[in-house]
This record gives structure tokens, C-alpha cells and sequence, in this order.
């Protein structure tokens, strides 16, 4: 078990240390700590001009009138772009197995390509100008007329017309396992609860940018994302260019969570203008605009009835959500799909259904799923734990499955049981007083509460060239996303490790379509995807060193195979043989080779397709075998005050299981992070869209409140460093699962210090006067 | 347009630019300094914070003609050549980051709060006994976890950095106040 | 935003000057204006920068009291000895407000004339007769957990956001203000309006005055004052209900008292009724909510900011009681 800790590392990669599993400092701190890091918005171009969005103020309709004479008077003005003068976009392709890169487009709507409007914020006018001023002050002069059409804005009133969710292929909307509606009618001990969540905005701290530059038909654009490879096929499809053309840099995105996943009107519109203009054009949302044109979670309402008997055994679980998504695009978000693999029960019904806005489509935000679904089931798990008098961990490890509950797959892994244990022992459990509202300390109420974290691992294909050259230093390549999560730094460990070289031998180059095209950078899939590729890279190219050593009749290598031979001290050595073998320098120099250079998914434009699908298949496989995921346990105290019902939170453990960790030290920022967000949800965020309208009214990091420094206690992160045996390197992703289960346990700790089960997030005082 | 003369990082930048253009936009925009951050650009995130004459201050919602004379820091003028600000150093250290992006405000943020802290400026945490007959004076408040919490609570991290932020920023405040004492 | 030509003031005479131009204003720390020009409310022609005017001294007048400048930094008047000794009420209720990079901006003067935070005011889309006399309030149908609980009115029902004016209700400041036609005194509580039909006018300064100074009086009861700010974060937020109070208790009973809510109203909310209960009764839990009812019984609420009138009824109750305790161990 490892501790994760604020002590500073020992440097990393010291012969002795193997790299993987090392606390090693994030190899581009340096950057980020000195201002040389440049984002998406920061790269100086001479010639470059400003762009701002005129966002429409209406539901639904149509543009009737635009006067833009105003705005173009503007000194400085270079163009004021709409659906009467701009050139038009192609339309969004729909995803294949051989293209999925559709699956990127927010919405099919074609931005300035029609009169019409689709949601309140869609943008219906560009301007671009010399300065960021003049375009900023020329975009609130274009006066927009409008004809108004019925729109249906309001969540609440549409949940009577939500329509069944068909499903997707990883998860379908209706699952039924025995009768779930009876055993919950028969059961001796049942809660049944209605939950709501509110739409969250992901306001990752840098807003979308997008630099765009044309050259003929080739196209660079600087934008943060979290699909280099999509996002280039996206922008080649919908300006009719040739993809190979299109550059796509994104080395530093200033989070992400989701929100970067998809493409939106500002990158289109950047390009869409650089175009027109035939200058570079620069486009930074304002916070305002990230609200309305980008989207984010999507509200929810869940119902969750369990049965039970008296000893806690679960007969029935019920578990039924309706989201929202827009008329004009958004994926359902799969907010029961933890109920499929949480509990073991005879009896389970989950079932989703959505309702079509007329607002703007809601899109992945971090955990999606289960962040909103895991506050709904383990809520609920809590409150049956209360009905039962028994211990809410006791329940939870009576009914913890053997094999996936619905599917009957084996876990490939599974520790929810140890987290537990070390998360009690750690957090102090036993000093909890299990009557509501018994833990007072002065004028505030004490609070324990506990909930599980889940998250489903899944693998997808990356593109990896490795280059290893004579000096014994070692080059990746690979085009995955950097955006805070250390993926730069733990590949870079993977490769040290592989290869058996200092850290400091090796440089990983990232982000960007130069590279081999690498796996989304979300679902947590990413460390785990491009370490498959990497190790198999590496391998190679020691492979190929073995036979180079092989060719000499010197080198004590001579003779050996593969599994004969371990990568360490710069050097191929037999196993178990400490001075029997070469250093990588005496093999290559020997062979007259400067390098060797090994690549996986790559070749001939062919390979890209087939890399798309080998991908796609490889995801779907993972599926198939076992169920995977990544769980913990999470662990709240809450302090209520007395008079006022303010909640804090003052102690925090989250014990997980992310199979092996690669770098303790950065997998324990990303899942604080995910906890982080996770108070965010319970305490104080909330977009606020008016049902009136449904205009967003609070887009502003000043009425949207994401935690700030006074919000965070210490929070004592745990990993069960377990390989996870069906992933490359046991590893199974740690930067979705922190967030899952953070609501649910801060809500169980307010329900234990006040007596009162507060189902609607956020969790304001206002509900606990 | 009009002529505004800042120093920034100890050289003095003359600028031709109206009177519209933020303090923050000016760095980026027109000097290439884009160290410091715009998040929100309604004051709200800290993103953007620099120091002027010391003192921390949010650059969006300051007009760059306002500031014309005063000195200004960004994070580009916190190291000595290649060495590191110790603050750096720590950050790096305690992880106090990730994507990066919030990274240079904390950074100036906590170098303005450690000489507020050290001139003994109280936070709204810092617990005085009502009824102090005299003006307080002694010592600067220990600055306690609590106590960095509320000081640096302008600058948001929405990748949650905060904890290994809080660990740089006491690692230095106690070196801090070891050698002033 | 808009082009606006930049003035910086030398003295208060070429302030006041420049300020009769037609549609000028004062720039202060312009941490209120600039983010409102931005968003296209404020729309000034000329700015009249005032930082650089003599204001920023903290002095104490001979008869007593404090003399604070306009133009002191909220942190730096919070961080003032003398404030934290005599008005510990007034530094806390800075440092509650805002964050430390905006206090360090913030002036008195400017901190007292911010406008309000409605979600409706700050957006142009939206019907809002502060913004827009005459277009209505979407407000009041709308999303208003933040709004006004006291003295609303059908036209508008924002609050003020300050912290620090609170503060300086409880503590019976009268701010100075100079223009064309001289200067005069106003007491804080005639300062700001009420929004009746007219919730653009905000207060009663006349156009073109500029706030020189606000003057504390001698008030030996401030010494034992606390600010106590309800919201939803535990830092940077702005107030849900907020209050400034001031107790002195002799023998059991109150013998002075200052008492003033944030966050209820379109102005800080000096509870003179509440205070006029409490005087000279008994320094109990029992009268410290029969003053708060006292004060609270003309309070109006809407479906989103009903729960203010019980949160500032307790929220008063726990600050008073909390005096009385230090009152009672000092
Ligand atoms: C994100 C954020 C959070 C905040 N949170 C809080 C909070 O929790 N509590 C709180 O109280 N405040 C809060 N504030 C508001 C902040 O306190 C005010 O913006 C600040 O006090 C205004 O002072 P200023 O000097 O910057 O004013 P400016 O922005 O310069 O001016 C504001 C107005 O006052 C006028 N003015 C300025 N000085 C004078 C003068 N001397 N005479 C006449 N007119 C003058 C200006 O013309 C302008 O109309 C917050 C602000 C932001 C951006
Ligand atoms: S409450 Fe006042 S400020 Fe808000 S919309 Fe109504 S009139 Fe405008
Ligand atoms: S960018 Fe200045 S505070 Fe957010
Ligand atoms: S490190 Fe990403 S916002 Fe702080």
C-alpha cells in the first residue's frame, strides 16, 4: 500500500529507483511555474486579428434582421461575419467505425450557416477586428432581430414528456434483472428516494481558445483539446481540406474535465473567420461565452428504491434517471450505469429516459455518469443503512458482488472491501457515534459519512514511436493530451522503466498532430491506452537491440531471447545475472547504429483507419472480458453550524484502487482534483439556466461557485497499489473516480450530523434552516 | 491612443494603447508576457494576478493607464535568471499544480499574502479578542493552514491543486520565518 | 467596452471639475466599474481617475473618531491599528469581503457606491429598471436567492453588496462628499435608497460629487463589535445575509447596542428597531430574537429568498449572543 504524501519527491529515476511507482516532480512543472508554458491563446503571430462572438438572446427561432453597420464602423474592424455573408461550413459528419471523429461535434448545427437559432447563446455573428478591444466593443454593437418559435426551455415541466433512452454500445438505456418492482413491494425493508442534480459547467480555468492560421488550404490551429486526432479530422471535414493539412497544437490545455472533448462554436468560428479575413485569428471565449456555446452536465432527476432484509441483504434495487440533452445534439449522460456493477441483488431494475431542450446540448464532464449517479445510489444506500440500524459500511460489504451483478462477468479486480478497511482505520470511523446529530463540537454539528467510488476502466489504441539513440537517450512520440492529469510525466516513467533508463534520459513529445495520433484524452482511458502501445514500442526496439547484441560473438547477450534479458542501466542484462549484459551505448556503437527506433500503430496512411478501428475494437473487447473499473472508498466529516446551516467540510480520506500507480504523488493531485470537483457538486455549484428562457443567468466564475482555497481541507488520498491483471502495467486510470461518490458522502455526513437526508444538490444552507 | 510607461519586472515598457486595454491584456497582449492568466476577466479567479509595488492585485480589472509608473511583477520576474523563486521550487515539490493554468496567479498571490502576513496584516480567519484596548502589535499571526487557506482563497484551481498549493506556500512561510526572526 | 477618454485628477477641485463633463465618472480601484463597462452597463465617457488624490490617510479628528480617506485600500483600512482596535466590526467586515488582490484595489469610496449583483442587472438581455428604468424586473420572477428581504419595493428587489457599508451603518459614519456646489455631510443611512419607483437612483449623491471622506465617530461600544457573514462558500462569496453588531452589556442588561444586516435590502439595513428593543433589557437569547423579529416583521420574501428572514433572525441572534458571552468572560 502506498501512502500518498506532500513530501518531496527523491529524484526521480536515481539508478536503484524504478521509475514506475516513483513519486517523481511533473516534468513540466518548470514550465508551468515560470510563465514559459504557452497555451492555446498565447502564441504571437504578427499579422494575427481578434475575434468575439455575438450570442443570440433567444431560445428558438429565427434571425430576421442584422445590423451590423454599427459594429463594422468600429476603427479597427476588419469583418463582421453572418449568415449572410459568411462562408459556409460543411456539414458534421456522423461517426463511423472508420471515422469516428464526428463524434467530437457538439451539435450539428452549422454556425452562421443558417438564420436559424437553436439555443439561447448560439452564437449568430462573429466579429473580427485588429485588437482585442475593437472586437469586443464592435460585438455588443450588431443589433439582432429575431422571429421567437414555441421553445421548451423548461427541465422541470418536460420530465412527464422524457422519452426512453435508447442506449449506446457500451451501455443500454433499460436494464432488467429479475423483478425489481415486486422484491421492492415485498420487501421488509425498503427506502424509496427522489434525488435531483443541477446542470454543472466544467469551467476548466483556461477558456477555450483557438489561434487559427491558414496557409492556403493547410490549416494550424492552437487549441486545447481533448482529441488532437478528432479534432483535426473534424476541422479537414468541415472545411473541405485535406486532413494531412490540418495542425493541431495543444501542448498545454488549461484543464479540461470533459468540456474540451467536444468541438464548439469558437473553434469553428475561429477558423471560419481566419478564413475569411486571411489573417491569423485569435479567439479567447470569454468566461461568458465558454457558458453559453460550450456545453456541460446535464441536470438530472433519479429515483432510487432499495429492499432489503433485516440483515441488509439487498433484494431490490430500482434506479431511474431522466436527463436532458439538446433538440440539437448531446449524448444521454449513463447515470444508472453504476447500479448495474455496484451491489449484488437478485432484483434490479435501472432505466434511463431524456428530455429534448431547447438549450444547448449538454456533453461529457468528468465521470459522466456516475458522478450524479453515484449521489443518487449511494445516498440512498446510506439512508437503507439508517432504516436498518446498521452500519452504512456494513451494508455495503453485505452486498458487494462476487461477479458483475447484471452480466455475471468476473471482476478483473476488484478492492472495494480493502478500501474500506484502510479508509476506516485511517479516517477514525469507529470514534462515529452512528445516532444523527449525537457529534457536537460548540456550535457546530458534527458528521461522518461514507459512499463508493466507481468508475469503469475502458483501453482504446494509440500510434507510439519510440526512439532510442546511442547516448542512451530515449524519444516518444505520441500525440496524447496533456491537461493536467501527468500523463506527460507518467509515460515518461513508463518509458524510463521499459527501457531502463534514468527519467531524465527521456523526452516525451505530446500534443500535437505531428505526433502519431493518440487516444482520447478522457475516460480515463488515457494513461492506460498509450502505456499498451508504449510497452509494446519499447519492446520492440529492445527486442531489435537484442538482435544487434545477438549478431556479435562478444556480447555476452549472445544467444539470449526476449525473456532472458531485462531492461536496466541503460543496457539489456540477463535476468538474475548483475553484470551480465551491455549498456544500450556499447551495443548500438557496436553495430554502427546511432538508434534504433521502434513504431506501433503507425505506417502507411491505411494504418490510420485501421488504427481507428483496431481502437474501437479494442475498447469493445475490453467490455466483453471482464468487468474493470477503477473504485475507492470516500470518507467525509461535515461540520453543520448550528444556527446558520452552513456546511463545511473539514476532513477528507479517499481510498482507492487505481491498480498500479505510476507516480503516487501526481495520481494523488488528480483524484484530490476529482474530490475537489466533487465538493464543488455537493456544496455550491450550479448553473443556473432560467426556465423562462433558458438563458444561462449566472455565467461568471463570481456567481458560480467552484470551491475555493477555504473549501479544501486536507484531503489524505490512500492507493491500494494493485495491478489491475488484464491492463497493460496494472494499470487502470485515476482521473475520474475521485469525483464519483463525493456528493453521496458529504450528503451521508449532513444526514448524520442534522438528522435531515437532503436529496438536491447543491446542498445549501437554505435546505438545512 | 496614448503613451503609458510601466515597469514590468524591473524593465520599463512603453506602450502605445488606449485607455480600454487592461492591465492584464497590456502584459499579453502588447508586451508577450502571457505568464499571468486570464480566467475570467470579471475578478473573479485570480488567474491574473500580478504584483504592483508589491502588492497583489487582480490585472483584469485594472486598466493598464491607471498603473502607468507603478512597478509591476509578473510570474515571468519571480526567478533569478535560472534559479528558481523558492515558491517555485515548492510548488513543483508539493505538486501544487496541474494543469498549470491558475499556476502563476497562486504563485504571485502567495508571494503578496507572505508580505502582508509578514507587515501583519490579519485574515478574516484570524481570530482577535474583541475589545483590544490598545492597537494590536507583536508578532504576525502563525500562519496556520487555515490562515493560507483564507489569504490565497482569490485564486481558483479548478484542478484542485490546493492542498500541495497550501504545503508549498507553508514549506516557504516557515523558511520565511526562520530567517526573519 | 466602450471608448472612454481617461482623465487622471491632480486635486479634488480638478476632479470635481472634470466630473461635471457629461457622462464622466470616478475611477476609483475600478474593480466595480471596469467589470461593469465590460459587460456594457456602465458606459462612461470620460473617466476621472481619483487614485492619485490626497485621500488615502486614515487621521484622527480632534473631537474624536476617525477620519478615513476615500481613497484607503479596503486591506490597508482593515489592517489599520486603530480600526482593528476601536471598529473591530469595520475590519472584519472588510476582510470578509471580496478576495485580498481586490481589497488591495478597492477604495472606500468605491466600495461604497458598487452596484449590485442581480444575475438580471448584469445581464443586457435581460428587464431590469435599474438598468433599464421602465423595463421591467425579471428578478422578481426569476432567480432571486440573493435578493431583498427589507424595504423592496415592485420595481426592484436587489440588494447592496457591500460588507464594508454594513459595518459603517452599525457604526453611525457620515460620509463627506464634495462637489461644484461645495461640501456636505451625509449620514450613512440617508446614503444609499431605497428603490421605490425609481431603482436606478441608488443614492443621494448628486451627479458629479465625489466621496472625500468618511468620518467615524467616538463610539466606545464599537470596541466590542463582530461581523458575522453567512454564504455559500467559506470565503469569496458575497453575502447571503450578513451582520454588523455592537454590545455592551453592564449588570445583565444591554446598555448599548449598534445592530445592521447585509444582504436584505438595497441598502446596508441599520436594525434601529431591533436596537430600540434591546436597549436597557435584559442580554438574553430570549430578547435577542424579539429584537430580530422586531426588526424582521416588515420582511417580504420571495420563492427563492424566503429563508433569508429566518437566516438573518438567527444570524443576528448568534452574533449577539456571542458578544454577550465575550461581554461576560472579559
Ligand atoms: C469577484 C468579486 C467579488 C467581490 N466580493 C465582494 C464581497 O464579498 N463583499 C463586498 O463588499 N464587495 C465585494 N466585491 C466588490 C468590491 O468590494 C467592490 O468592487 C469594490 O469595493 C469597489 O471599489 P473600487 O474602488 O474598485 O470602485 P470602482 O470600481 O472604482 O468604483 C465603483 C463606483 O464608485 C464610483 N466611485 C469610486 N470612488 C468614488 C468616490 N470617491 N466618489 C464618488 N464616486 C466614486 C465609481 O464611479 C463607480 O461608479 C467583489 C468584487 C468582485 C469583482
Ligand atoms: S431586482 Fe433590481 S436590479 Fe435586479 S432585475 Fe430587478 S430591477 Fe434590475
Ligand atoms: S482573470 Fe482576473 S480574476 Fe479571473
Ligand atoms: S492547476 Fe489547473 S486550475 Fe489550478
Amino acid at each position: 500500500m502506498t501512502t500518498v504524501t506532500e513530501a518531496p519527491a527523491p529524484p526521480g529515476g536515481a539508478t536503484g529507483v524504478r521509475p514506475v511507482g516513483a513519486p517523481v516532480d511533473r516534468v513540466d512543472g518548470r514550465e508551468k511555474t515560470t510563465g514559459a508554458a504557452r497555451y492555446s491563446a498565447e502564441y504571437p503571430y504578427p499579422d494575427l486579428a481578434h475575434a468575439a462572438l455575438v450570442p443570440a438572446t433567444i431560445a428558438r427561432g429565427r434571425v430576421t434582421r442584422i445590423d451590423t453597420d454599427e459594429a463594422a464602423a468600429v476603427t479597427g474592424v476588419l469583418a463582421v461575419l453572418t449568415h449572410l455573408n459568411a462562408p459556409k461550413l460543411k456539414p458534421a459528419r456522423r461517426p463511423t467505425p472508420f471515422d469516428l471523429s464526428g463524434a467530437v461535434s457538439g451539435t450539428p448545427v452549422d454556425y452562421l450557416g443558417t438564420d436559424e437559432v437553436h439555443w439561447d447563446g448560439q452564437p449568430v455573428a462573429v466579429v473580427v477586428a485588429e485588437s482585442l478591444e475593437a472586437a469586443r466593443h464592435a460585438a455588443r454593437l450588431v443589433r439582432v432581430g429575431y422571429e421567437e418559435s414555441p421553445a421548451t426551455v423548461d427541465f422541470a415541466a418536460e420530465l412527464d414528456h422524457a422519452e426512453p433512452d435508447k442506449g449506446n454500445p457500451v451501455q443500454p438505456g433499460r436494464t432488467v434483472k429479475g423483478d425489481a418492482p415486486a422484491a421492492l413491494a415485498a420487501a421488509a425493508v425498503s427506502v424509496d428516494l427522489r434525488f435531483r442534480t443541477p446542470p454543472y459547467n466544467h469551467n476548466a480555468l483556461e477558456p477555450h481558445s483557438t489561434t487559427a492560421v491558414w496557409d492556403g488550404d493547410r490549416l494550424t490551429v492552437h487549441e486545447g483539446t481533448q482529441h488532437i486526432g478528432w479534432l483535426r479530422k473534424h476541422l479537414a471535414n468541415r472545411f473541405g481540406v485535406p486532413a494531412d493539412g490540418v495542425r493541431v497544437v495543444s501542448t498545454y490545455v488549461g484543464g479540461a474535465f470533459g468540456g474540451k472533448f467536444r468541438v464548439w462554436a469558437g473553434t469553428l468560428l475561429a477558423a471560419l473567420s481566419a478564413r475569411a479575413v486571411g489573417r491569423p485569428v485569435r479567439l479567447m471565449l470569454t468566461r461568458e461565452e465558454v457558458y453559453r456555446t460550450v456545453g456541460g452536465r446535464t441536470p438530472s432527476v433519479q429515483r432510487v428504491a432499495l429492499g432489503a432484509r433485516p440483515d441488509g441483504t439487498l433484494t431490490a434495487i430500482v434506479h431511474t434517471a431522466i436527463t436532458r440533452t439538446g433538440r440539437s445534439g448531446g449524448d444521454v449522460e449513463p447515470v444508472t450505469g453504476v447500479t448495474r456493477h455496484q451491489y449484488a441483488c437478485d432484483n434490479i431494475l435501472a432505466e434511463q429516459k431524456r428530455a429534448r431542450l431547447d438549450v444547448l446540448p449538454n456533453t461529457t464532464m468528468r465521470a459522466p455518469g456516475e458522478s450524479i449517479g453515484t449521489f443518487a445510489l449511494e445516498s440512498a444506500v446510506d439512508e437503507l443503512a439508517v432504516r436498518l440500524g446498521l452500519d452504512p459500511i456494513e451494508v455495503r460489504m453485505r452486498n458487494d458482488p462476487e461477479v458483475g451483478p447484471v452480466d455475471g462477468k468476473k471482476f478483473s479486480h476488484r478492492r472495494v472491501r480493502e478500501a474500506y478497511a484502510a479508509g476506516a482505520e485511517r479516517f477514525g470511523w469507529d470514534r462515529r457515534d452512528p445516532r444523527p446529530g449525537s457529534m457536537r463540537d460548540g456550535r457546530w454539528l458534527v458528521g461522518m459519512g461514507v459512499a463508493t467510488a466507481y468508475h469503469p476502466a475502458l483501453m482504446m489504441g494509440a500510434q507510439v514511436t519510440v526512439r532510442l539513440s546511442a547516448g542512451g537517450s530515449v524519444l516518444v512520440r505520441c500525440g496524447f493530451h496533456e491537461f493536467g492529469n501527468g500523463a506527460s510525466t507518467a509515460q515518461t516513467q513508463i518509458a524510463a522503466q521499459a527501457l531502463g533508463v534514468p527519467v531524465e534520459a527521456v523526452t516525451v513529445e505530446y500534443g500535437s498532430s505531428d505526433q502519431p495520433v493518440g487516444p482520447m484524452g478522457g475516460g480515463s482511458i488515457q494513461t492506460a491506452s498509450v502505456a499498451a502501445d508504449l510497452l509494446a514500442a519499447c519492446e520492440k526496439v529492445r527486442r531489435e537491440v537484442l538482435d544487434l547484441a545477438g549478431r556479435s560473438p562478444d556480447s555476452p547477450l549472445r544467444g539470449c531471447a526476449p525473456g532472458d534479458v531485462e531492461a536496466r542501466d541503460g543496457g539489456l542484462f540477463r535476468v538474475g545475472r548483475p553484470g551480465a549484459g551491455e549498456t544500450y551505448a556499447v551495443i548500438l556503437g557496436r553495430a554502427g547504429r546511432g538508434e534504433v527506433e521502434a513504431a506501433v500503430g503507425t505506417g502507411s496512411r491505411l494504418a490510420g483507419v485501421a488504427g481507428q478501428a483496431r481502437s474501437f475494437g479494442r475498447a469493445l473487447r475490453g467490455l466483453r472480458g471482464f468487468g474493470r473499473a477503477a473504485t475507492g472508498a470516500q470518507f467525509c466529516e461535515v461540520r453543520v453550524d448550528s444556527d446558520t446551516g452552513e456546511v463545511r467540510v473539514t476532513r477528507w480520506t479517499g481510498v482507492f484502487d487505481i491498480g498500479t500507480v505510476v507516480n503516487p504523488k501526481l495520481a494523488g493531485s488528480q483524484l484530490r482534483g476529482g474530490i475537489v470537483m466533487g465538493l464543488g457538486m455537493a456544496l455550491g455549484e450550479e448553473t443556473l439556466v432560467d426556465p423562462r428562457t433558458g438563458r444561462i443567468m449566472n455565467p461568471s466564475l463570481a456567481e458560480y461557485h467552484i470551491p475555493v482555497h477555504a473549501d479544501v481541507p486536507r484531503i489524505d488520498v490512500h492507493v491500494l497499489d494493485d495491478p489491475d491483471p488484464t491492463m497493460p502495467l496494472g494499470v487502470v486510470g485515476a482521473g475520474e473516480v475521485g469525483i464519483t461518490g463525493v456528493a453521496a458522502a458529504v450528503a451521508n455526513a449532513v444526514r448524520h450530523a442534522t438528522g435531515r437526508r437532503l436529496t438536491e444538490l447543491p446542498i445549501t444552507l437554505d435546505q438545512l434552516l | 491612443m496614448a503613451e503609458v510607461r510601466i515597469r514590468v519586472n524591473g524593465a520599463t515598457a512603453t506602450l502605445d494603447i488606449e485607455p480600454q486595454v487592461s492591465l492584464l491584456d497590456a502584459l499579453r497582449e502588447h508586451l508577450g508576457l502571457t505568464g499571468a492568466k486570464k480566467g475570467c476577466a470579471q475578478g473573479a479567479c485570480g488567474a491574473c494576478t500580478v504584483l504592483a509595488d508589491g502588492e497583489r492585485i487582480v490585472s483584469c480589472l485594472a486598466l493598464a493607464v491607471q498603473y502607468e509608473g507603478r512597478e509591476i511583477t509578473t510570474v515571468e520576474g519571480l526567478a533569478d535568471g535560472e534559479r528558481l523563486h523558492p515558491l517555485q521550487k515548492a510548488f513543483i515539490a508539493h505538486d501544487g499544480l496541474q494543469c498549470g493554468y491558475c499556476t502563476p496567479g497562486q504563485l504571485c498571490s502567495a508571494i503578496g499574502m507572505l508580505a502582508e502576513h509578514r507587515a501583519g496584516a490579519p485574515s478574516a480567519v484570524t481570530e482577535q479578542p474583541p475589545g483590544l484596548p490598545e492597537a494590536p502589535s507583536g508578532p504576525p499571526p502563525v500562519l496556520s493552514e487555515a490562515e493560507i487557506r483564507e489569504r490565497m482563497s482569490g485564486n481558483l484551481c479548478r484542478c484542485g491543486a490546493y492542498n500541495g498549493i497550501v504545503a508549498a506556500i507553508q514549506e516557504v512561510a516557515a523558511t520565511d520565518a526562520e530567517m526573519t526572526r | 467596452m466602450r471608448p472612454f477618454t481617461y482623465v487622471r485628477a491632480g486635486d479634488v477641485a480638478e476632479a470635481v471639475r472634470e466630473a461635471a463633463r457629461p457622462g464622466a465618472k470616478f475611477l476609483g480601484g475600478g474593480t466595480n466599474l471596469v467589470d461593469l463597462m465590460r459587460e456594457d452597463i456602465e458606459r462612461p465617457s470620460t473617466l476621472v481617475d481619483i487614485t492619485r488624490l490626497p485621500l488615502a490617510e486614515v487621521t484622527e479628528p480632534p473631537g474624536g473618531g476617525l477620519r478615513i480617506g476615500a481613497l484607503v485600500r479596503n486591506s490597508h483600512l482593515a489592517a489599520h491599528p486603530l480600526v482593528r482596535a476601536r471598529y473591530p466590526v469595520l475590519s472584519q467586515a472588510l476582510l470578509s469581503g471580496a478576495s485580498a488582490q481586490l481589497r488591495n484595489m478597492a477604495t472606500v469610496g468605491g466600495n461604497l457606491l458598487q452596484r449590485t449583483r442581480c444575475l438580471y442587472f448584469y445581464d443586457g438581455a435581460a428587464a431590469c429598471n435599474k438598468r433599464e428604468p421602465g423595463s421591467g424586473c425579471d428578478a422578481i420572477g426569476g432567480f432571486n436567492r440573493y435578493h431583498a428581504v427589507l424595504g423592496t419595493s415592485e420595481s426592484c428587489i436587489a440588494t447592496h453588496p457591500s460588507d464594508m457599508a454594513v459595518a459603517l451603518a452599525a457604526l453611525d459614519a457620515v460620509v463627506e462628499v464634495t462637489g461644484e456646489g461645495g461640501t456636505r455631510r451625509i449620514s450613512l443611512g440617508d446614503f444609499h435608497r431605497l428603490p421605490e419607483g425609481t431603482p436606478h437612483l441608488e443614492t443621494t449623491l448628486r451627479p458629479g460629487e465625489l466621496v472625500t471622506a468618511v468620518e467615524l465617530p467616538e463610539l466606545p461600544v464599537a470596541a466590542r463589535s463582530r461581523y458575522r457573514k453567512v454564504r455559500d462558500r467559506a470565503s469569496y462569496a458575497f453575502a447571503l445575509v450578513s451582520v454588523a453588531a455592537a454590545l455592551e452589556v453592564r449588570d445583565g442588561a444591554v446598555g448599548a447596542v449598534r445592530l445592521a444586516l447585509g444582504g436584505v435590502a438595497a441598502k446596508p439595513w441599520r436594525a434601529h428597531e431591533a436596537e430600540r428593543v434591546l436597549l436597557g433589557g435584559p442580554a438574553t437569547e430570549e430578547a435577542f430574537r424579539q429584537a430580530a423579529d422586531a426588526e424582521l416583521a416588515a420582511a417580504t420574501g420571495r420563492p427563492d429568498n424566503t429563508f433569508k428572514i429566518e437566516l438573518a433572525r438567527r444570524t443576528v441572534v448568534a452574533t449577539l449572543r456571542q458578544l454577550a458571552a465575550e461581554a461576560g468572560t472579559a
